[in-house]
């Protein structure tokens, strides 16, 4: 990782659906605080918060931790959640395990990790079933 | 198209303005699928829905929405006005439903880009 400017840590409350994507709104704020390219913004916020409902949704919450670095910007979202059986699979659009209760909230269309992969210069993720998720995405300033 | 244009287009009445009313509206989009929203939006800056949960203003704020529009008659709860009035986002509802509402915005000449 790049030498840090700044790091920010987040709590993600689990099945909370009033304040889930607080931790990204407050990176949003900061990133435009700090004056970061409007652009640059935009794929931070749409990567993070796809990556936060995940960990809110799918595996009762988490942590992130975003790294805001001198050429770019890394966010790690973890979780103690299922994991995933299948990562190639989790990445194909339109795959999703999500339950009707979350469908009829607008999400579940299996379209959330295609658009941080989309929206990011590299994507990581680590998953273990039982044990829980960590996702690590990174977005260059040049990009 | 400026707000007071699109509340008297689609007959609606604003529930929370922020300080953005003479925001210009380019284009528009119509979706009850956040999913949807957050992978295709580009750069509207109106969201129609008939969606009602939190997660519609958050949504809204991370694609740099700038008004909610909520059809056939469809009202934000309390929790959507604080978020909304937070982050400066206006929400407007109407008695329309999707269909008509996005009909009559798209005849004034709102457009859509990319959903
Ligand atoms: N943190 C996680 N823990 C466990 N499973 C996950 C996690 N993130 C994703 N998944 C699995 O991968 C699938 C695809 O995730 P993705 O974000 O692409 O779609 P979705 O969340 O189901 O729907 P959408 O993001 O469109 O609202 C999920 O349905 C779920 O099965
Ligand atoms: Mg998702």
């Amino acid at each position: 990782m790049s030498n840090g400017i700044l790091t920010l840590v987040y709590d993600i409350p689990a099945m909370d659906m009033i304040s889930a994507g607080e931790a990204s709104s407050n990176v949003k704020k900061k990133l435009k605080q700090l004056g970061v390219n409007p652009l640059i913004v935009k794929k931070v916020s749409i990567s993070m918060y796809e990556a936060e409902m995940n960990a809110v949704i799918h595996a009762n919450g988490g942590s992130a931790t975003v790294n805001i670095g001198t050429d770019e910007i890394v966010i790690i979202i973890e979780d103690r959640g299922p994991g995933i059986e299948n990562i190639d699979l989790a990445m194909k659009e339109g795959y999703s395990t999500a339950s009707d209760e979350v469908r009829q909230m607008g999400f579940g269309a299996g379209m959330g990790l295609p658009n941080i992969k989309k929206n990011s210069d590299s994507l990581n993720i680590e998953s273990e079933i039982g044990k829980g998720t960590r996702l690590e995405i990174a977005i260059k300033f040049t990009s | 198209m400026k707000l007071k244009d699109i509340t008297r287009i689609i007959n609606g009445s604003v529930v929370c303005e922020g300080n953005c009313s003479d925001v210009e509206f380019i284009s528009a989009c119509g979706s009850d699928l956040m999913s949807d929203v957050m992978a295709f939006l580009k750069n509207e800056t109106l969201l129609l829905t008939g969606l009602i949960n939190p997660q519609v203003i958050r949504t809204a704020e991370m694609m740099d929405i700038k008004a909610v529009v909520f059809v056939r008659g469809k009202k934000p709860d309390s929790k959507m006005v604080e978020l909304a009035l937070e982050k400066d986002i206006i929400l407007v509802t109407t008695d329309y439903p999707m269909f008509v509402a996005c009909g009559k915005l798209y005849s004034a000449g709102m457009r859509e880009e990319g959903c």
